[in-house]
């Protein structure tokens, strides 16, 4: 039988984690459903770290709650959580065999090494590492440790796994492979996953929901397409993909959506201003692809003109810069197949949008 | 190709510039080492008649039997208490670290007869420590702490502890705290992490700890004169005397070569185990 995680809840109440006078973790909440996929996605210092140390219990909060279910686990030393843990960098033994690092969890719980045989083949079958039980950690590349690393964490079936910048250390194509395998291994399990990354790709290719931090705080937590497609700040429009963002002047609202003036120029955007300013200005963030490039005037509801000034061809894509009169430099990034269009510096072009192309968010 | 074709020459180059190191060494270290090996077997007349006495008097066994006993009671407690402060050193802030290590560093600064006399006056009958038990009625008698064997560790152990701490103490940085963590995250608990992974670890740093302490503790000859009164002699004692007092040069060099060997016999022991250049610091 293979090592089955359980599935269990996570809910993290009011954390603070005060060092000194800086606070690493203000007043967090979060709650992770059972056999969910999570990722803390942030940018160095913005807490996730401090976070996923907090919920394995390697930091102590100043204050708040961490329950499993409807435990509260936030006094228990870290062996009695029984969280899984894969380390970013690994943390295999040096000095035992993978099988020797995948027994460790049951062995400190008094297991034999023939006892635990069984589950040992069956969690490094699982990563597909048993072939090379007899090797040492020294003697893997970087995929195959994080493999085992995964392998000790899962095979004592922990409440659920943590995972801390688990791909970082590999390279770019490993990476890609390996999102593909944590994905499939989480849906086979079933267990409830916390990872932390500031990889936005990985994010956003793995896990069922991503919870976006910001000096300590949560900015916002929804599942990766409701992210990028709906973010409630500029923070998170910018850190999770690129965007434009255009402010204007609230000009009326229309039903279903509004007008904003820009200059001379008047944009529709679908929605309520709710993210309005007291000064009536709302700021819009435009997704580059979600802009149409085309030679003659388009037949969008939102349409300006420029010229353009800078293109790079992606393979897949080209990113092109465009000059407009009215709202400044904007990114289009346009497909490869669409061609017809002349990338020269200074060739004028138009660029054209529907209302529900853009999202109204916050400033901050 | 070019390259490859200038290195040989380059080489050459650089082994020049070790030449006034190699002269030196072996004008200084070398050629006095050598006549030592000579004089064992070229004193009083040629023969090797001086490594006969090594099968018939059990004088010389005796005391390397107490010179071996006591550098390897120094070797086990100098190591296992520099164990703890090396541990210690490694778990606290960096501000008390340099202050630990500033500490250690500066013993090494002590004149070895300094150390010695400042123990002669703390644990001597009349010393520092036997007043304050008297006085506190721990005992109704002085102990005997000098001119026996116990006073010789304490002073051995004294100057074994630093050379101890120092290895043990850089293996422990090398392990850093993700080891332990990822073992209690896994469920073990302090004590099984210490048995399972951070002994382990640290253990090639307690055999090179163990190496130096045992080679340095088989030379002392000052401490065991001073804390022993005469009535521990050690083999680096034994030869000064053959030297200086008996002057039985030849006795005494083959003395001083079963010495060199019994080190070298530790350090081709330890060289299986571990990387001795990495001891060294090499």
């Amino acid at each position: 039988m293979p090592a089955v995680a359980q599935s269990h809840c996570l809910r993290v109440r009011r954390l603070t984690k005060v060092y000194g006078d800086q606070a690493a973790l203000d007043d967090v909440s979060l709650e992770v459903g059972r056999g969910r996929f999570i990722t803390l996605l942030g940018p160095s210092g913005s807490g996730k770290t401090t976070l996923l140390m907090v919920v394995a219990g390697f930091v102590t909060p100043t204050s708040g709650q961490i329950f499993l279910d409807e435990r509260d686990v936030t006094s228990d030393p870290p062996e009695q959580r029984k969280f899984g843990m894969v380390f970013q960098g690994y943390a295999l033994f040096p000095n035992m065999t993978v099988e020797e690092n995948v027994w460790f969890p049951l062995r400190v719980r008094g297991l034999t090494r023939r006892d635990a045989r069984n589950a040992v083949r069956a969690t490094l079958d699982l990563v597909r590492m048993w072939h090379l039980a007899d090797r040492l950690p020294g003697q893997l590349s970087g995929g195959q440790q994080q493999r085992v690393a995964l392998a000790r964490a899962l095979v004592f079936e922990p409440h659920l796994l943590l995972l801390d910048e688990p791909l970082s250390a590999l390279d770019r194509r490993l990476r890609a492979d390996l999102q593909w395998e944590l994905r499939s291994l989480h849906r086979r399990l079933g267990a409830t996953f916390v990872s932390v990354t500031h990889d936005q790709e990985e994010a956003l290719s793995m896990s069922d929901e991503i919870a976006i931090l910001r000096a300590g705080r949560i900015e916002q937590v929804g599942s990766p397409h409701d992210l990028y497609a709906r973010p409630r700040s500029r923070f998170v429009a910018s850190f999770l993909g690129d965007s434009n963002f255009v402010r204007g002047q609230l000009a009326g609202i229309e039903g279903e959506s509004f007008h904003l003036r820009v200059g001379d120029l008047s944009i529709v955007q679908a929605g309520s201003p709710h993210t309005a300013a007291r000064d009536g200005s709302v700021l819009l963030a435009l997704r580059p692809e979600k802009l149409r490039l085309s030679r003659s005037q388009p037949g969008t509801v939102n349409v300006v003109s420029g010229e353009i000034e800078d293109a790079k061809f992606q393979g897949t894509s080209h990113h092109v810069q465009v000059r407009t009169r009215d709202i400044g430099t904007l990114a289009v990034t346009t497909p490869a197949w669409q061609s017809g269009i002349d990338f020269e510096p200074g060739r004028p072009v138009w660029i054209g949008w529907e209302p529900d192309a853009g999202v109204a968010v916050t400033e901050s | 190709m070019r390259l490859v074709a200038a290195l040989p020459a380059n080489r050459r180059a650089y082994l020049g510039l070790t030449a006034p190191a190699v002269l030196l060494m072996a004008a200084l270290f070398l050629a006095p080492l050598a006549q030592v090996l000579w004089l064992s077997i070229s004193e009083p007349r040629l023969g090797l008649e001086n490594y006969a006495e090594l099968a018939h008097n059990p004088l010389i066994w005796r005391i390397w039997w107490t010179t071996l006993e006591v550098c390897l009671v120094t070797t086990f407690v100098s190591v296992s208490l520099g164990y703890v402060v090396a541990a210690a050193m490694a778990q606290v802030e960096e501000r008390h670290r340099t202050i630990m290590i500033f500490c250690i560093v500066l013993t090494f600064s002590l004149s070895i007869l300094v150390r010695g006399f400042a123990f002669v006056v703390l644990l001597r009958s009349e010393g520092v420590l036997n007043g304050m038990l008297l006085a506190l009625g721990l005992v109704h008698r002085p102990l005997y702490l000098l001119r026996n064997e116990l006073g010789v560790l304490v002073g051995m152990v004294h100057y074994g502890l630093p050379v101890a701490i120092l290895p043990i103490y850089s293996s422990m940085r090398g392990i850093g705290d993700q080891y332990v963590r990822a073992a209690r995250s896994l469920g073990a608990s302090a004590s099984q992490t210490f048995r399972l992974v951070y002994f382990p670890l640290t253990l090639p740093g307690v055999i090179s700890a163990s190496a130096l302490v045992f080679i340095y503790s088989l030379g002392f000859f000052i401490i065991p004169a001073l804390l022993g009164g005469g009535h521990v002699v050690m083999i680096a004692e034994y030869i000064r005397v053959g030297f200086e007092e008996t002057l039985r040069w030849g006795y005494a060099s083959m003395l001083a070569t079963t010495l060199l060997a019994a080190v070298a016999v530790v350090l081709v022991a330890m060289s299986r185990v571990i990387d001795l250049r990495k001891m060294f610091g090499g």
